[in-house]
């Protein structure tokens, strides 16, 4: 089908995954509360499966978009290979994500429904940001986004720390919706206008007023880099990823941070790709500063889930390489990254949660002694999630850090590339001491682990993590031929190929 | 293009120096007779005693955000309503969407309970 962007009911079919997962959203919501709580609500169980269900509608709306192209001018989200990549990487981590909720919903009574249906709200504008080419659009989106995450981080109402965490999000959140919203203004007093592609080409044509481009690109880049949690912007990251219900922390050190990558992405290589040299040696430093300081923090961690905020925090300046080196190499290892990154994040915090007795109980490190011999197969996963997020040869994180660097080397970042293995090898030591407690010491009491449980769902989102991650890990091309056929869609919109660095 | 706002510009002017106007007359008409009564910050309510941050029941916060959807919602379908005739069905179809989404809420929020106060 050929969308013809003069009617406007074909818009709404351009918006299609968006649509059927709003519309899902509202089910499930209404779905948890119809019935009177002594007539038997749905369980748990069934409202994750409902939205499981959802996001499998939304995957096949997503796919069949393939087979759609676009004519009669643009409206404000795009019909390109870019965004429907971008929309898998969404749609698994909210996947993997609810997969691994089920039992910790129903243990720790949280309101299924809600928790549901606020993560298919915030995928929905997770798809819109990463979908948008204005600039607008991004920030409704990143609200969107945004505020259901908010809510999902302190949805563990009887939870102190995730009523701390919630709130302490809000806050710093709403504090950088500011600045990327200031952003937006000054660049529409520059350029006159809102929309990415236009953006592009009046700041080619040289008409943008300089200091209000300038302006407005350091608040979006302020704004942008809160969203990542790049270092120096990264403060709220450890308390807010420990706080949160674990299965949520897992969402948002994935999706929201895929999201932002992907926009982050988009309007400054699209829009800002003209004026590359003001904003280049700035993400440069952000990326150096945020691959070496997070590593370092990571080191002293004692407790897993502080630790792979840490590490979260770690992999978006691994990413942020790939903003600085701003070709399509470059580009394509990003979306490919992201990809990896959502399942062997997901499926660590997956072992965490089980680990954690399905709640927020054994966190720390010493909790993780003598798990592998004590329950094997949940310490075979945990031990290729680690040697992913570190970079070992044969993993999906392997060739991503491997197809970042080919990235930052073809744009001649000889110094950054270093500094990126450097800071791979620091991580290794972090990573591998939960392997070396899992493996090489001893469980204090025979049962030590009995607690542990895992779910069916859970069992099979692990299985298919740990699957994925080594097949793109022996077979790279499958994955990085698809990103690598979505960026060209990007750039070629865009019209901006192989801008060499000077 | 400039010269359509002078209008508005005295419309602005007057108002304003109407307002001033007012507190300055009577500023300076009127008669002082301060007892400790008036001088209160409520004349002619409670007296105010103990800390501003009372504890209240979270049920009037409900309240308050209800207010606000259905609030919020007057401030969009006014507009619309104003040019209904003239804007067609389309328009017609988008705030029909919007109204069916609040609805949604406010159907979440009455079989969650929201709406009984006991």
């Amino acid at each position: 089908m050929t969308l013809d962007f003069s009617t406007p009911a074909h818009y709404l079919v351009a918006l299609l995954p968006e649509l059927v997962l709003s519309l899902w959203g509202m089910v499930v919501l209404l779905a948890g509360v119809w019935k009177k709580e002594e007539e038997g609500r749905p369980s748990a169980d069934d409202l994750g499966t409902l939205s499981l269900v959802g996001l499998l509608l939304a995957a096949g709306a997503n796919g069949w978009l393939y087979t759609a192209g676009s004519t009669g001018g643009h409206g404000m989200v795009t019909v390109d290979e870019f965004r429907l990549f971008a929309n898998w990487i969404f749609l698994v981590a909210a996947f993997l994500s609810i997969s691994i909720s089920f039992t910790y919903v129903f243990r720790q009574r949280l309101q299924a429904a809600e928790t549901y249906s606020l993560m298919l709200f915030a995928v929905v504008g997770m798809m819109l940001m990463g979908g948008s080419h204005n600039l607008i659009l991004i920030f409704l989106a990143l609200e969107l986004m945004s505020v259901a995450v908010y809510a999902l981080a302190a949805i563990n109402r009887r939870d102190r720390r995730s009523a701390e965490a919630g709130l302490k999000y809000f806050l710093l959140g709403a504090f950088s919706s500011g600045f990327f919203l200031y952003g937006i203004a000054l660049i529409y007093g520059a350029t006159g206008t809102v929309d990415v592609l236009q953006i592009q080409r009046v700041v080619i044509q040289g008409e943008a007023v300089a200091g209000l481009l300038f302006g407005g690109i350091a608040l979006l880049a302020v704004g942008f880099a809160f969203k990542v949690a790049a270092v120096p912007f990264h403060m709220w990251t450890p308390d807010v990823y420990e706080g949160a219900p674990t299965p949520v922390t897992a969402f948002m050190a994935t999706g929201v941070k895929a999201a932002a990558f992907v926009a982050f992405l988009r309007v400054f290589l699209v829009a800002f790709d003209a004026v590359y040299e003001t904003w280049y040696s700035v993400f440069w430093w952000l990326a150096a500063v945020t691959m070496v300081a997070a590593n370092l923090m990571a080191l002293v961690q004692s407790n897993v889930k502080r630790m792979l905020a840490y590490s979260s925090i770690a992999h978006g300046g691994y990413l942020l390489v790939a903003l600085v080196a701003a070709n399509e190499t470059a580009s394509a290892a990003l979306l490919f990254y992201l990809l990896v990154y959502a399942l062997m994040n997901i499926g660590a915090f997956a072992v965490v949660v089980s680990v954690a007795r399905q709640g927020e109980e054994r966190l720390q490190i010493e909790d993780y002694a003598g798990l592998g011999w004590q329950k094997p197969a949940l310490g075979v996963f945990l031990t290729v999630f680690l040697l992913s997020l570190a970079g070992f040869p044969g993993t999906g994180g392997f060739m991503g850090k491997i197809f970042l660097l080919q990235g930052a080397v073809d744009s001649e970042l000889w110094v950054l590339a270093v500094v990126l293995v450097m800071a791979t090898l620091i991580s290794y030591w972090y990573y591998l001491r939960v392997a070396w407690y899992m493996w090489m010491k001893e469980a204090p009491e025979a049962e030590a682990h009995a607690g542990v449980m895992t779910s069916m769902p859970m069992k099979v989102a692990l299985v298919t993590a740990v699957g994925l991650v080594l097949f793109l890990g022996l077979f790279p091309s499958v994955g990085l031929g698809v990103a690598e056929r979505s960026v060209a869609a990007l750039f070629e919109a865009a019209g901006t190929m192989g801008r060499v660095i000077p | 293009m400039a010269e359509s706002y002078v209008p508005l510009l005295i419309l602005f002017a007057l108002s304003g120096a109407t307002g001033l106007g007012f507190l300055a007359i009577s500023h300076i008409l009127n008669p002082r007779r301060p007892t400790p009564q008036k001088d209160m910050p409520y004349e002619s309510g409670m007296i105010p005693l103990g800390d501003t941050r009372a504890r209240f029941p979270v049920k009037f916060y409900v309240v308050a955000i209800s207010f606000i959807v259905f609030d919020l919602e007057t401030v969009f379908l006014l507009p619309w309503a104003v040019q209904a005739r003239e804007l067609g069905w389309g328009p017609f179809l988008a705030v029909a969407l919007f109204v069916v989404v609040l609805a949604v809420g406010l159907i979440y929020e009455w079989r969650k309970g929201g709406l009984e106060w006991e």
